[in-house]
């Protein structure tokens, strides 16, 4: 099912969530709305669950106009955070609850209802776990159940609220490399919500990542950790260091010395230099390389993070080092960014 | 040592102080309930069988214990259906005067119960506000048993709102948007999503407004008529056999009362206790 979200506004009390938001996802994506908290990428996810009606603006679920559509009717399965499973239900009929509430006429008999209920627990891997309730099972186990419940009314779209939010680590990657082959198994159009970048371009075809109530950059995972948009974008996904740099036809200057970078098509002026701490390579001193004096050198896994304070105006940054390269080092650093973008602006 | 098969009156705990804490309440509530009660017994033990069962199954008895036990559980049961809606618009809405609503849910604990009686027997006899109204209906409320169930919803009145309130804040309001986005209908939706976890509330609430009734006297005398055979609760034939100096007669109806109120609320806890198991799975 395609769905498109057209110029949709939301307000709560006059505060905007969300201005003006337009996105496209096409039939067996799967989607990752990424941002920080308050980006609004929970209420454009509720938005298109109908649990929120939009402001301004519509949602498409193929031809049809969904905005008209109650949440009953919109037949999208919805996992949220903390699960929401029925305590007083057992985990067979909280996955059978939505096929037994459908009226007489369309409402499959009570032994199919406990077939499907079934099939769907072998295909989230919790066979035999029928009679338990939610209160016996342990918090990735409750997060399978509340899938095979939305699954179970066969959706036009899923839709996940931080799937994995409330998970320690272990379980997070488990989980997170089981819903990717769950869906290239069922290729369900899924949308989820997370705040965690590692996930977002781990699991999604395409990531959405979202800022204050609008969309920074849409785009594969590749595409939106090489080739950032904005800023906001580039320091959002990955780690990333500044320093405040100038353009002069397409020249980058530091502290008004030139360095070994181009940055074509920006505008002459003020700009801001973002690389990656690990994109950085060591250099011997010479002219168009950035130098700094070390303050710290620290192991980290496989790394060593060197802190350095840049220029005259002192500008503290953090590089990761190969191990061995990092050892010999002392007092002074030459560098020169590999990965790195220059952006407009102070 | 076999551990395994033998029976152990209380199991291991790794928190220190059973013997003290339930030597005190043994002690507490021996003093307080259970020397009181049992007198009551002892003294109506002493009329002998024949004697005890004349003075309990005398008509006149029984139909106060019929009128006392019936009107209390009509009642509960209108405070379990009321208390639950009121106890859901005060914690589901925002409303203006809000907090002066919850507080006025608590004023019949507050006021003497003679109070409460005047003033609904003033409203609802025939000349009063709400009594002239029903009046050309053919319905009397005041001096009737219909008067003693107003009078007991009105004591009653805040054990199921004060027991459900607080089940309902914590109930998530996730669940309503899961059955929504599951298909669910909103009356399904509060039939099977809503209601369930609330049962052990409800009964608690529909226990203590049951018990609260059946020993209620002061507001229901003023209302009832008390009429034998027709509106006299047991707790009013009570006072009139002690008046009587016949206190072998009030001990043999206060027995009475005793035995099917602890059998009652016995087999409330237990229909509780089931449908905590039922219905109670916190996560």
């Amino acid at each position: 099912m395609d769905i498109r979200i057209a110029n949709v506004r939301k307000e709560f009390d006059r505060f905007a969530a969300l201005h003006g938001v337009s996105l496209d996802i096409r039939s067996g994506e799967l989607i990752a709305l990424l941002g920080p908290s308050g980006s609004g990428k929970t209420t454009l996810l509720r938005l298109i669950a109908g649990l929120e009606q939009p402001t301004e603006g519509a949602v498409y679920f193929g031809d049809e106009d969904a905005s008209r559509l109650d949440v009953q009717e919109r037949n999208v399965g919805f996992v949220f955070q903390s699960y929401a499973l029925f305590k007083h239900m057992t985990v067979a009929d909280n996955i059978g609850f939505g096929l037994t509430v459908r009226p007489r006429a369309t409402r499959p008999p009570a032994a199919a209802i406990r077939k499907r209920a079934s099939d769907l627990l072998d295909l989230v891997q919790l066979a035999g776990l029928e009679k338990r309730f939610p209160s016996q099972l342990s918090g990735g186990q409750r997060q399978r159940v509340a899938l095979a419940r939305a699954l179970a009314i066969e959706p036009r779209v899923l839709l996940l609220d931080e799937p994995f939010g409330a998970l320690d680590a272990k379980v997070r990657r488990e989980l997170r490399h089981w819903l990717r082959a769950l869906h290239e198994q069922t290729g369900h159009t899924t949308v989820f919500v997370t705040h965690d970048q590692e996930e977002a371009l781990e699991l999604a075809d395409r990531v959405v990542v979202m800022s204050q109530g609008r969309i920074e950059q849409v785009g594969t995972p590749d595409e939106i950790y090489d080739r950032p948009v904005s800023s906001f974008v580039f320091s959002f996904i990955g780690e990333a260091c500044e320093l405040p740099v100038t353009v002069s036809q397409g020249q980058v200057s530091f502290d008004g010395s030139p360095i070994d970078i181009r940055a074509v098509d920006i505008v002459d002026g003020p700009a801001r230099l973002l690389m990656r701490p690990s994109g950085v390579e060591v250099v011997t001193a010479r002219p168009g390389g950035i130098a700094g004096d070390i303050v710290s050198i620290r192991r980290s896994g496989g790394w060593r993070r060197v802190e350095l304070d840049v220029g005259v105006g002192r500008h503290r940054i953090e590089v990761e080092l190969p191990v061995d390269a990092a050892a010999e080092l002392a007092g002074r650093l030459h560098f020169l960014p590999r990965h790195w973008q220059v952006f407009p602006g102070a | 040592m076999t551990v395994a098969d033998s029976w152990t009156w209380k199991r291991p705990s790794v928190i220190p102080g059973f013997g003290i804490t339930f030597g005190f309440s043994m002690a507490y509530l021996s003093l307080i309930v259970l020397i009181p009660l049992g007198a009551l017994i002892v003294r109506s033990a002493s009329l002998g069988w024949d004697e005890y069962w004349r003075l309990a199954l005398d008509p006149r008895t029984l139909a106060a214990l019929r009128t006392s036990f019936g009107a209390s559980l009509i009642a509960a049961a209108i405070n379990a259906v009321f208390g639950l809606i009121l106890a859901w618009v005060l914690v589901r809405y925002r409303f203006a005067g809000k907090s002066v609503i919850d507080a006025m849910i608590d004023l019949p604990f507050a006021l003497p119960t003679a109070v409460a009686g005047i003033a609904l027997s003033a409203l609802y006899a025939p000349t009063g506000w709400f009594g002239a109204l029903v009046e050309p209906l053919g319905i009397t409320i005041a001096y009737t048993p219909a008067g003693i169930v107003v009078a007991l919803v009105f004591v009653g009145l805040p054990f199921v709102v004060r027991t459900v309130q607080p089940v309902l804040a914590d109930l998530d309001r996730e669940l309503e948007e899961a059955a929504a986005t599951l298909g669910a209908r909103r009356l399904q939706t509060i039939f099977r999503v809503i209601l369930p976890p609330l049962v052990p509330a409800i009964l608690t609430g529909f226990a203590l407004a049951l018990a609260r009734a059946i020993g209620e006297y002061g507001s229901v005398i003023f209302i009832a008529g008390n009429l034998p055979y027709v509106s006299e609760i047991a707790p009013l034939l009570i006072v009139i056999r002690l008046e009587e100096f016949n206190y072998a007669a009030a001990t043999a109806v206060a027995s009475m009362m005793l035995a099917i109120s602890f059998t009652m609320l016995l087999l409330i806890n237990l229909i509780q206790a089931w449908s905590r198991r039922r219905f109670g799975h916190a996560v």
